[in-house]
């Protein structure tokens, strides 16, 4: 019986060994959203523009892009322009503003243009936090249910939207 | 040519490997002294064989040989001669020679060390020895060749080895590293060595007398890992721009795990040696702690998980990997659990040393059941179809700290009681009340020191600390009591005791200045004209202005800040965004102005583009942090409290059986 113990140590290498092999098979660096097909979190913060108090209700009621963005963004600024352009061309974005001071960030839209229908101000990140945000830029795909269809991590450009964003967008 | 007769010395080192590995071994089963004899010659030349073999890589790198592969992706004729030194081990081949290098040394410098053993020990530690450098030479040799060459098309240019790896820190911190890691082997060879013993009673008897001809070479490689973490941690700190000193990376949790293991096994071992006790446990985490290393390389080199050490990823080379991991660890587990011994321990008491040393381990084994964990739930996660998760500070630091105040509120404890000896809990109480106060009164002095904030953490990390370096020094007091002068005390104190000491309060020192660094940086992004100032926790950055630079094989943007401290001292700090020539990568070079007390860092971001007003103008990064080099500081402790503890004389000591 005392035996027995002694081969506990063999038996969780042998699981850890499984899950090693089945590891090596995996992408690790494709990373979806957790939150995908799930509804929009809740949420109830200003907008950058008006400071007028919105919820994830806003977001229901018609397909949009929501963008995370900063100032403090490096790559946010160089695809900020592709999102003048998406704007122009009839996508609805909407901006979430992810843990920037208000004053600059409203800076940044007086100087560069304002793609976003409206934009969430997450001084805090906590609706980040429940979006698991990794980093800026990121864009969420939001059906007309207010329900997450695709997440995509990096800038928007035309590249990416014209080989697959643009399907995706089509088909919400 | 030459790059031909670099791989033939390790095509010809990893067939000796393999006859070290088989030929001493089956001598051993069939008595065969000249099989046996064989184990020692057959390490020596292998290990010659090796360094001929890394020499001449590293030869390839210093002639700018751009025909060999590997040198062509990872050096560049402009890269400094120390760089293209390091070089040689900057990337996946060269690393794994490395490891070959390191570990051919250790098993040679035990052949000559070994001579008291008996010989068919010795001859089965080296035969395992062997093994594992046979699957490490196959691995180079099959999946990772540093010698592949560039025929007929030589490039003329080499496309330079990653600008993060040119530096100091990371030109000794792999060698350290895998010194620790390697070092691990030997331990490991000796417990499968020992459970190979076929009759029980033979078993025994070298269990028991394996733990004290073992910890020395666990104390080094333990110093040895204890310093490549150390590194790892401050090259991360200064080289990679953010600040910070520990990320709890996959990669880096790679190399705690068998850095935890070791230090349960350190503890153990004292208890096995002292004692006869758990002797069972002490062979399993002998078994641990190489085959976490070897996970460590599995992880890193495999590309299982992602990091932000982005290294050469690779299915095949993670296939190798872990099948030699299954061979090595799951062989090695298979052995323990019909060899160990099942004897029970003769009691010991509740209060005792042993007691505590159980409890080391224990809380060193959820510290790493912990890590590993976080570590591993990923790819758990992935493989189960849970979805995609990344684990991130707030688990490790919301579960590993707990137990890390628990291990320095008990310490103290531990280093005053008797082995064997169960003492009143009474007394023992009384006995810590001194130590107690002391810190009491000393931890809030050393935040108003440090300017440390005062919180509730902040204090119980400051009063740990002290408890332990308070009751650490006091039971060094207590031991001098009886001598006649404090000199003659001191010298009648042994190596090992000092050596205690010594890594007990490099622990403090380290565990005060995680607790301080974290609780009290203050850190400032902002944006910054030349011209411009700003203040951080009292002190004046102004930054002066930028210019341009031109280092051997990059060019920089220099920026000149003066930093002034509240007592008015004036320093001048000078950080870079530097830009290298063949890879055209951008990297940050900190300008740091280091201190006990605390660490002043600027980094550079980006210059911000003109359409935001001024030209010039850089988002910058400020940072003043207490106490941070005591991270650093402490780890040297420990590792000189470790290598300290090898020159006791106890442990040279002619082997009993012999």
């Amino acid at each position: 019986m005392r035996r027995l113990k002694l081969f506990l140590p063999l038996i969780v290498f042998a699981i850890l060994a499984v899950f090693l092999m089945r590891g090596l098979k995996l992408d690790p660096s494709a990373m979806p959203s957790a939150l995908l097909d799930k509804p929009w979190p809740v949420f109830s913060l200003p907008t950058l523009e008006s400071g007028e108090v919105v919820s994830e209700k806003n977001l229901r009621g018609q397909k949009a892009l929501v963008n995370v963005w900063a100032t403090w963004c490096v790559t946010c600024r160089v695809e900020h322009p592709f999102l003048m352009q998406l704007s122009k061309n009839g996508v609805l974005i909407i901006g979430l503003n992810y843990k920037d001071k208000n004053n600059e960030a409203q800076r940044w839209l007086q100087e560069k243009g304002n793609p976003f229908h409206f934009t969430i101000s997450d001084a805090d990140g906590k609706l980040g936090m429940d979006l698991g945000v990794f980093g800026a830029p990121e864009t969420y795909f939001v059906d007309t249910q207010g329900i997450i269809r695709y997440k995509y991590i990096g800038d928007l450009n035309e590249r990416v939207w014209n080989d697959s964003l643009k399907a995706v967008w089509d088909k919400l | 040519m030459i790059p031909e007769l670099g791989l033939y010395c390790l095509i010809l080192a990893f067939c000796l490997s393999i006859a070290q590995g088989t030929l001493p071994m089956a001598g051993s089963y069939i008595n065969s002294a000249r099989w046996l004899r064989l184990a020692v010659p057959l390490s020596l030349i292998s290990c010659l064989l090796i360094a001929a073999s890394f020499a001449v890589l590293v030869y390839c790198f210093v002639i700018d040989d751009f025909s060999v592969q590997y040198v062509a992706t990872n050096s560049n004729t402009q890269l400094p001669l120390q760089y293209k030194i390091s070089a040689t081990w900057g990337a996946h081949e060269g690393s794994l020679l490395l490891w070959l290098l390191v570990l051919s040394v250790w098993s040679a410098v035990f052949s000559l060390r070994s001579r008291a053993l008996p010989i068919i020990l010795r001859a089965r530690i080296l035969s395992v020895l062997g093994l594992i450098a046979s699957g490490f030479g196959a691995f180079t040799l099959f999946t990772s060749n540093p010698f592949t060459r560039n025929l007929p098309f030589i490039p003329g240019e080499g496309s330079d080895l990653n600008p993060l790896l040119q530096d100091f820190g990371l030109v000794i911190h792999p060698p350290m590293l895998y010194c620790g890691y390697v070092g691990f082997a030997v331990p490991f060879a000796f417990a499968i060595a020992a459970l190979l013993e076929k009759d029980s009673a033979a078993r025994a008897s070298v269990s028991n007398e394996w733990t004290r001809w073992v910890r020395p070479w666990v104390n080094t490689a333990w110093s040895f890992l204890t310093i490549g973490i150390a590194l790892g941690s401050w090259w991360a700190y200064y080289e990679l721009g953010w600040g910070g000193w520990w990320f709890w990376d996959p990669v880096e949790n790679a190399s705690f795990m068998p850095w935890l293991a070791g230090t349960a096994l350190l503890h153990s071992l004292a208890a096995s040696d002292k004692r006869q006790l758990f002797s069972s446990w002490t062979l399993l985490l002998a078994i641990f702690a190489f085959s976490l290393s070897l996970l460590g390389t599995f992880l890193v080199r495999s590309g299982v998980l992602t990091s932000v050490h982005a290294f050469a990823s690779d299915p095949t080379r993670g296939f190798f990997i872990l099948i030699f991991l299954a061979v090595v660890v799951g062989g090695s587990l298979t052995l323990f659990a019909f060899r160990a011994p099942t004897e029970p321990s003769s009691g010991y008491r509740f209060f005792s040393r042993e007691m505590f040393v159980l409890l080391n381990s224990c809380f060193m084994a959820v510290m790493l059941a912990i890590v590993c964990l976080g570590t591993l739930y990923p790819l758990i996660a992935d493989a189960m179809n849970w979805g995609k998760i990344s684990v991130g500070p707030p688990y490790f630091n919301r579960f590993f700290l707990p137990v890390m105040g628990a291990v320095l509120l008990l310490l103290p404890i531990g280093i005053n009681l008797q082995w064997s000896d169960s003492q009143p809990v009474r007394k023992l109480l009384i006995a810590r009340i001194k130590p107690a106060l002391i810190a009491g009164i000393i931890a809030p002095l050393l935040l108003l020191a440090l300017s440390v904030p005062f919180s509730a953490l902040a204090l119980l990390g400051a009063w740990l600390g002290v408890w332990v370096i308070a009751s650490t020094l006091l039971d060094l007091q207590h031991k001098l009591r009886n001598a006649f002068s404090i000199q003659q005390g001191l010298k009648s104190l042994r190596p090992a005791y000092w050596g205690m000491c010594i890594a007990h309060i490099g622990l403090a020192v380290s565990a005060m200045g995680i607790a301080f660094t974290s609780l009290a940086s203050e850190q400032r992004d902002l944006r910054l004209a030349p011209g411009e100032s700003a203040e951080v926790a009292g002190y004046i950055f102004n930054f002066q202005q930028i210019q341009n630079a031109m280092g051997p094989n990059y060019s920089a943007q220099h920026g000149i800040f003066y930093v002034r401290a509240p007592n008015t001292d004036i320093r001048t700090l000078q950080p870079e965004k530097r830009q290298y020539m063949a890879s055209g990568k951008v990297l940050t070079e900190a300008a740091i102005w280091p201190g006990f007390g605390r660490d002043i860092y600027v980094s550079l971001g980006e210059a911000l583009q003109p359409e935001l007003g001024d030209a010039s103008a850089w988002s910058v990064r400020l940072h003043v942090k207490p106490a941070v080099r005591w991270i650093w500081l402490g780890a040297i402790l420990m590792a000189l409290g470790a290598t300290l503890s090898v020159f006791d004389k106890r442990y040279r000591n002619k082997y009993k059986n012999s």
